[in-house]
């Protein structure tokens, strides 16, 4: 579905699932830091409202998550999300060359965007992690937290809840680091505004990257 | 295979025969009669107006517990120490039951052995407590540290588990029953549970914490806190022990504390043994390691923007 130099690359059902999704993961990192370093001398928010609104979020995440997974399983986006491992480094490196260099000399991008390749092997390989590694260890151990029983009391000596407690704040410390640097990327291209544009409006526009 | 599983079933039987025995020397040989009848459910007698023998059902609150009471700090005592020397003679006169027993400070007030456990200045806490208050004199030491099982759970023992349900079960005895509960107070229980919806976890929190983290005031000077406050001035500040500074430190793990100091690791000692508590558990390592991912990811971001307005 193309018109002119414009392709339909974000259907209203994924651009539904990313809003919420980064609405509920602000809310969650903002709660999340609130907890995780409250204190009676300063606090960002009630420690208590910090807590429910972290449940809730996480809650509307976790459902988020399967819509986003099923989503890609039932249209054809997930053909996105494909890694071929062969070449995998090479093509990596040129990205990240781009990225790093060739940008600035205004060399053209070494894997332009099209209707068969929506992410370049960076955003690929990033997106993978943060959507398959970090967002469903995040959703496991939180909703072990949120139902605690669940849990292995003791894995050798260590409390099971510990375990998951600091898997829990270091996946998440790591989706906030994807988050800005995400956000970041996303400004790359002809305009800084160009891409958080297409995430609204589905369209993403070809001429200049 | 089959001779390591003897073994080891021979070792545990031996452990058991021991522990058994351990506990059997534990207790003074001159209870034996006393205890004869007081861990029975029933007791006999030669009625003196009937000439014969009788058989009845022996008052429950009178039976003991052997193994608990083994257990407890008063194990190697003598009946006669705390119970009259009259109570020797059986059938026993029923007016001994009125006699006043002794309370802890007749023993352990102004003991150089016991100065470490400070009993004056709990006795002084206590006297500000909120039972103290309402029931003065009547609410005795014993209502809550049964003298026949007690231990020193908290100073005692390695296992933070161990040391709240003990805990718990102390003021658990009359908070959840009734019956106990009216021997000092006209009212019924308070109902736990509807007072506490407020906390979140509710039944986390009763599993982990002991009631008195937020039910006393701390005094750093003593092990247990015994300042019991009103329900108005129970802690209910989340952050006073989600945090760094956790309120926990000084009480629940303050023991665990002082011990780990002097004898383990302290890393050994927290993630063995140290429930996790949303906010208390920041690890110096992991918030450095997570800061300096933070900042490189800032300053590549940075020079990124810089080189890109540099190079338009």
């Amino acid at each position: 579905m193309t018109s002119e130099n414009k392709i339909y690359f974000y259907p209203i059902w994924l651009r539904i699932w990313h809003g919420v999704n980064a609405l509920g993961i602000l809310i969650l990192i903002f709660t999340g830091i609130n907890m995780q370093f409250s204190s009676p001398k300063f606090e960002l928010m009630n420690f208590e409202l910090a807590v429910n609104l972290h449940n809730i979020a996480g809650i509307i995440i976790s459902f988020n998550y399967l819509f986003f997974f099923f989503g890609n399983m039932l249209t054809n986006n997930h053909k996105y999300y494909r890694l071929k491992l062969k070449g995998l480094m090479k093509r990596l490196n040129l990205q990240i060359g781009y990225y790093t260099s060739g940008m600035f000399k205004h060399e053209q991008p070494p894997f332009p965007l099209s209707e068969k390749r929506k992410f370049n092997p960076m955003q690929k390989v990033s997106y993978l992690v943060a959507m398959y590694f970090f967002v469903p260890g995040l959703i496991i151990t939180g909703l072990a937290l949120l139902f605690p029983e669940l849990i292995i009391e003791k894995v050798y000596s260590v409390s099971g809840i510990f375990m998951t407690a600091i898997f829990h704040a270091s996946l998440g410390f790591l989706v906030s680091i994807f988050l800005i640097v995400h956000l970041y990327v996303a400004s790359i291209g002809k305009h800084p505004l160009k891409n958080y544009k297409s995430m609204i409006n589905g369209y993403h526009d070809l001429s200049g990257h | 295979m089959r001779s390591s599983f003897l073994f080891l079933l021979l070792m545990l039987s031996v452990g058991i025969s021991q522990k058994s025995q351990a506990q059997e020397k534990a207790l003074s040989p001159e209870n034996d009669l006393c205890i004869k009848c007081h861990t029975h459910q029933t007791f006999t007698f030669q009625n003196t107006l009937t000439k014969k023998e009788d058989k009845r059902m022996m008052n429950p609150l009178y039976i003991l517990d052997k193994d608990h009471f083994a257990s407890g700090v008063h194990a190697k005592f003598k009946c006669t120490d705390c119970h009259s020397a009259d109570y020797t003679t059986y059938p026993h006169n029923a007016e001994l039951k009125l006699e006043p027993l002794s309370t802890c400070l007749d023993c352990h007030g102004g003991d150089e052995k016991y100065a470490a456990y400070q009993f004056e200045k709990i006795d002084e806490e206590f006297q500000k407590s909120v039972h103290y208050q309402k029931s003065g004199e009547s609410f005795t030491c014993s209502k809550c540290h049964n003298q026949h099982y007690y231990q020193a759970k908290s100073r005692t023992s390695y296992v933070v588990d161990d040391i709240i349900s003990f805990s718990n079960e102390m003021c658990m005895s009359c908070h959840s029953n009734n019956t106990k509960f009216q021997l000092l107070s006209d009212t019924l229980k308070p109902a736990l549970a509807q007072i506490h919806a407020w906390l979140p976890n509710q039944e986390l929190h009763f599993k982990n914490v002991r009631c008195i983290e937020c039910h006393t005031q701390v005094v750093d000077s003593l092990s247990v806190s015994h300042n019991i406050l009103p329900k108005e001035k129970a802690l209910k500040n989340c952050v006073e022990c989600h945090s760094k500074n956790s309120m926990l430190e000084a009480s629940l793990y303050k023991y665990k504390n002082l011990q780990s100091r002097s004898q383990e690791g302290k890393l050994n000692s927290i993630i063995s043994n140290k429930s996790y508590v949303i906010g208390a558990y920041q690890n110096d390592w992991l918030n450095r390691i997570s800061i300096i991912i933070f900042l490189l990811a800032l300053t590549g971001i940075c020079i990124h923007v810089v080189l890109r307005i540099i190079k338009k």
